[in-house]
């Protein structure tokens, strides 16, 4: 009895310890549904390129890190109020979103957008282009003046150029790339370089936080393994 | 799950299916069966007491008591659900935290608010930081719940607060020629009397709420549909061992024959109750129900 209690007023010293240290658990935002970013596997768990990274980061970092889903629309939101403590899933780097949130170094440099669509001598500035909504490439269209039709994920994009709805849409090469050659879908030749690099999103106040992962993603950018990485995924160019 | 499943390619098709609808990711798409049901569960009780309760209120002889639950009827009605579920759950998850924070950490010297980051200290956090995944996910539920309760108990209670005016005046009368007080009469004759007006419009609230869980994924809580959606998308063969094109209309024509059969159940349920609480009021059905029985 005595062992017993002594042991579990250890583990009651050691959790308030644990919740002294400032991030005994970091919790990683991702949507989970943009391959190969972000995905979830068969086994139903969180999988892809920054699945892969984030693991090694916060070995690299020393911290303990847990995933977690979160829908496209609110996940900016979500972070700010507290919910999770980091976005990575794909967000590229632009000045709007730096002004409510912080971002890590980028940990791949900017991945041109194109055009995926049915037919391949398609103009684009005339055509109905579809974006998933709030992204760079949805800002880039409405920018451009060109038709938009917006949707919350990024598997109704391509969705809507099959059945019609749009003539094209307007996405990162490495998410279209997958579904060029399938049922007539074609890479159009333009490409449009827009957003400057995929980074993660920090809590502006979480400062210390941000650093250990810069500190992790620059350790990985000099010995090589985030260039295989993205190599092995297919997400982008690789840093020189 | 099966041993013949670890190459799927070489499977024949019934095989295949087998092994394709028992991965991890199908079972859990299964289990988010079992949240929306114990969501509707708990949920339509809690929406029905807040309906119940902004009724009453809304029906108090104090001016300023009868306002707040007009204004609560009013204002909840007046917001799109959709601006509801992704503004107030933040608010309400950020005002729990603030009250704990208020309590826990009193020497706390920092401002809350920092730009649009909003920090407390980490034992006022909800959950605690470091808890693990599924406590997140219940507390999840849980705002969920709440947000829905709010939202279909000010419905509800507009619809209370009409049936409640639909009691014919001559039996809240006669209760009082008997002697009874304001309470009694509330009581004992106007609230058994009201459910039959208030039944119609009750039930259709809940085909509503039926139908409402996919907001769920707002909060982060996975439910059927977002399951549907994401096992439905375009699998292309170098990230599954499943590859196949877009199934979304397969599964999304699974959740229609699911919610048909369920609001066909609610339907039958709805009449049985409807025919248990028309028996003998002064309604033209329970009029019906006893001449029936003569």
């Amino acid at each position: 009895m005595k062992k017993l209690i002594l042991s579990t007023a250890a583990l009651a010293i050691s959790a308030g310890m644990a919740m002294a240290g400032s991030h005994s658990v970091v919790r990683m935002g991702t949507e989970g549904a943009y391959a190969p970013w972000n995905f979830i596997n068969d086994a139903g768990e969180v999988d892809g390129f920054e699945r892969e990274l984030g693991d090694e980061l916060c070995e690299r970092a020393a911290l303990t890190c847990e995933w977690v889903t979160n829908e496209w629309d609110s996940i900016i939101p979500n972070l700010v109020s507290g919910n999770y403590d980091t976005i990575i899933a794909g967000m590229s780097v632009t000045d709007e979103r730096d002004e409510v949130i912080d971002f890590t170094m980028a940990y791949t440099p900017p991945d041109p957008s194109v055009f995926l669509a049915m037919d391949s001598g398609l103009d684009v500035t005339s055509g109905v282009i579809a974006a998933q909504t709030a992204t760079i490439q949805a800002a880039f269209i409405a920018n451009a003046g060109w038709s938009l039709v917006e949707f919350s994920t990024p598997e109704e994009t391509v969705a809507a150029v099959r059945n019609g709805e749009a003539d094209a849409v307007l996405a990162d090469q490495s998410y279209l790339a997958s579904f060029a050659g399938q049922d007539g879908l074609v890479l159009l030749e333009r490409q449009e370089q827009i957003g400057g690099g995929v980074g993660m999103g920090i809590r502006e106040s979480d400062g210390e936080l941000r650093e250990k992962f810069n500190a992790a993603i620059q350790s990985m950018k000099d010995d090589g393994t985030l260039n295989t990485l993205i190599e092995k995924w297919e997400v982008a160019s690789t840093f020189q | 799950m099966f041993s013949y499943c670890i190459d799927p390619e070489v499977l024949g098709q019934f095989r295949w299916l087998s092994c394709y609808l028992t991965t991890g990711k199908h079972f859990a798409f299964y289990g988010s069966f079992a949240t929306v049901l114990i969501l509707l569960a708990i949920t339509a009780p809690t929406a029905l007491a807040f309906g119940f309760g902004g009724a009453s209120i809304a029906r108090s002889r104090i001016g300023p008591i009868s306002w707040i639950g007009k204004g609560y009827i009013a204002i909840v009605r007046g917001v799109p659900d959709i601006a509801f579920f992704l503004f107030f759950v933040i608010a309400l998850d950020q005002a729990f935290e603030f009250a704990r924070h208020k309590v826990i950490c009193p020497e706390w010297n920092e401002p809350i608010r920092q730009g649009s980051d909003f920090i407390v200290c980490k034992a006022a956090k909800l959950p605690l930081g470091n808890a693990p995944q599924w406590i997140h996910e219940t507390y999840g539920f849980f705002l969920a719940v709440l947000t829905f309760a709010i939202v279909f108990g000010a419905f509800a209670a507009n619809v209370i607060f009409g049936a409640m005016r639909a009691v014919p005046k001559a039996q809240l009368e006669t209760a009082e020629a008997y002697g009874m007080s304001r309470r009694q009469t509330f009581w004992r004759i106007l609230v058994p009397q009201m459910w039959v007006f208030a039944l119609p419009g009750l039930s259709n609230l809940w085909m509503v709420l039926i139908k409402a869980t996919p907001l769920l994924f707002l909060l982060g809580v996975e439910d059927i549909v977002y399951w549907a959606r994401e096992l439905g998308s375009t699998k292309n063969a170098k990230f599954t061992s499943y590859p196949h094109g877009d199934w979304r209309m397969q599964y999304f024509f699974f959740l229609l024959v699911f919610y048909l059969a369920f609001t066909k159940v609610s339907e039958v349920v709805l009449d049985r109750i409807m025919k248990r609480l028309t028996h003998g009021q002064a309604t033209a059905g329970g009029e019906a129900q006893r001449k029936a029985a003569v």
